[in-house]
């Protein structure tokens, strides 16, 4: 870390604060999972504010099974070239070297994921090693502040990622809403016993308790697949949301050309559902017309083993 | 601080996407009286606006369906004080460089910008700034940034990069009442730019 602010002449590279800062500006945003060069450009027409980079979406590695890895760098340079906007990618959790190269293809910001196959079963990535930030999941806080700890600039719900269903989403963000909450509510003589609690270090729940927020972004992810999804994620204190399969897995059983308006206009309302999200009406309007949502998954029929939540320590 | 409040004056921040929060807590720590702008009728209640940073492409579109482009666009032109910081200061760009296409501005601001002049994320960066008007110096927060390659006679150079590969590079300019930065005054405590602005728009009542 360099973030030796006001001393240097020199600019500083990769500090917590140019890190964070990117997590900033993508608020109140849309980041769209797309697989190819022409889904990136569909993705930056319906005004994401940025896409992630994938060799396939999370309801096809669902249903291929196998390992799940990084994407082919052919793939990745052919996306960073498709638009103007930030460029995300996956790496496997704990497989810094998956990130090394990844920072080395000049992406935006590294998803270190639980939708591919963990590369590490105790260890995630150093995060502070590196001058790209990182995003991370998590299902409460603190798995956060670990995910924090570790140095990652912004953090998302895990959600179920390739299932478009939303209620793990819903769970993760009202647990980390809710733990969020009863921080604040302690003396500060009880933050010892929390940060214990929460397996968390002392320095970020003390923090967290103070401000009432987690010192990083805070984003949604995982089976939203329509523009009320996304609202209600945003009226449950996401500050901007990931969509995945939901946009491009949408439209079935339309002609090819028919589905792709259809899925252009998700990709739209979802994006207008994001920033207006305390807007019926106009949540309303947006959903006319849009074509079948993606069949999604019952979670009570999904495996424990397939629950990519589980991932992560 | 002590006088500079914008006594009256509302400050509309654009809160479409992007930084606006860390915007308007930047102004109400100064006493301005600021307020949210996402529609219409909203945009007609101020007497000045901040464009927050955020991604100008995503920005542009959703002003486009929200049906701000053109009221926004006419209260710039027709003298209302504004304030960009990084996407805010391209969508008041008369002219843009490396746009998506078909990108539009709310113009106003005789300048050419160029995005993500700095290079990718891992190119972001945060240095020192001595800013004109301002004493000592301020630390620019430059994150995917773009930077002023022309202005037109009559815009005042208010900041350049001091060092590194982009020494000399415009990150901030103003015209009239029109105010516009590379970098990101609101991600830092140091709220002296955002007292320049309340003072210009002071100035303008």
């Amino acid at each position: 870390m360099s973030a030796n602010e006001n001393t240097a002449q020199a600019p500083a590279l990769g500090t917590a604060r140019v890190k964070r800062g990117m997590a900033e500006m993508l608020k109140g945003g849309v980041i769209m999972d797309v697989v190819t060069p022409e889904q990136a450009r569909i993705a930056e027409d319906a005004g994401a504010v940025a896409v992630m980079a994938l060799e396939r979406v999370p309801a096809d590695i669902r249903r291929d099974g196998g390992v799940a890895r990084m994407s082919d760098p052919d793939m990745i340079d052919g996306i960073i070239e498709a638009v103007s906007i930030p460029v995300m990618a996956k790496a496997r959790i704990g497989h810094f070297v998956e990130a090394q190269v990844l920072q080395a293809l000049g992406v935006d910001y590294v998803d270190e994921s639980e939708v591919l196959t963990p590369a590490d079963e105790t260890h995630h990535i150093d995060k502070w090693a590196f001058t790209v930030p990182f995003v991370c999941g998590a299902t409460n806080l603190g798995e956060a502040l670990r995910r924090i700890a570790e140095g990652a600039a912004m953090i998302r719900s895990k959600g179920e990622a390739g299932t478009g269903n939303v209620v793990e989403a819903t769970r993760h963000m009202r647990q980390l809403r809710g733990d969020i909450k009863k921080l604040a509510t302690l003396d500060e003589s009880e933050l010892f016993l929390a940060a214990k609690h929460h397996q968390a270090p002392y320095e970020l729940v003390k923090e967290v308790a103070a401000t009432g927020k987690l010192p990083v972004v805070l984003f949604t992810a995982g089976g939203i697949a329509t523009p009320a999804d996304a609202a209600m994620m945003m009226q449950l204190g996401a500050e901007g949301v990931f969509v995945g399969s939901g946009i491009f897995k949408s439209g079935t059983g339309l002609s090819e050309g028919e589905r792709l308006k259809a899925v252009e206009k998700r990709a739209k309302a979802i994006v207008e559902a994001t920033t207006h999200f305390d807007d019926a009406d106009l949540i309303a309007k947006v959903s006319r017309d849009l074509g079948e949502a993606m069949v999604g998954i019952n979670l009570d029929t999904l495996p424990a083993d397939q629950r990519y939540a589980n991932r992560g320590w | 601080m002590a006088g500079n409040h914008a006594q009256d004056a509302t400050i509309g921040v654009l809160a479409l996407q992007g930084d606006f929060r860390e915007h308007a807590a930047a102004l109400k720590a100064l006493g301005a009286h600021t307020v949210f702008v996402r529609r219409p009728h909203e945009l007609e209640q101020v007497d000045a606006l901040v464009i927050p940073g955020g991604e100008s492409t995503a920005m542009w579109k959703l002003a486009t369906t929200a049906e701000m482009f053109e009221p926004v666009r006419k209260r710039v032109a027709d003298g209302m004080p504004a304030f960009g910081t990084c996407a805010g200061m391209i969508m008041m760009a008369d002219r843009i460089v490396d746009a998506a296409a078909g990108q539009q501005t709310f113009g106003g601001l005789p300048i050419t910008v160029r995005r993500n002049a700095f290079g990718r994320q891992t190119e972001s960066f945060e240095e020192p700034i001595a800013f004109e008007g301002i004493d000592g110096e301020l630390t620019g927060v430059f994150i995917r940034a773009p930077w002023v390659e022309e202005v037109d006679p009559g815009v005042e150079v208010l900041a350049r990069v001091a060092g590194g590969p982009a020494t000399g590079r415009i990150v901030a300019v103003r015209q009239g009442n029109l105010l516009a930065t590379s970098f990101h005054p609101e991600l830092t405590s140091d709220r002296r730019v955002h007292e320049f602005f309340v003072s210009m728009v002071r100035d303008a009542a």
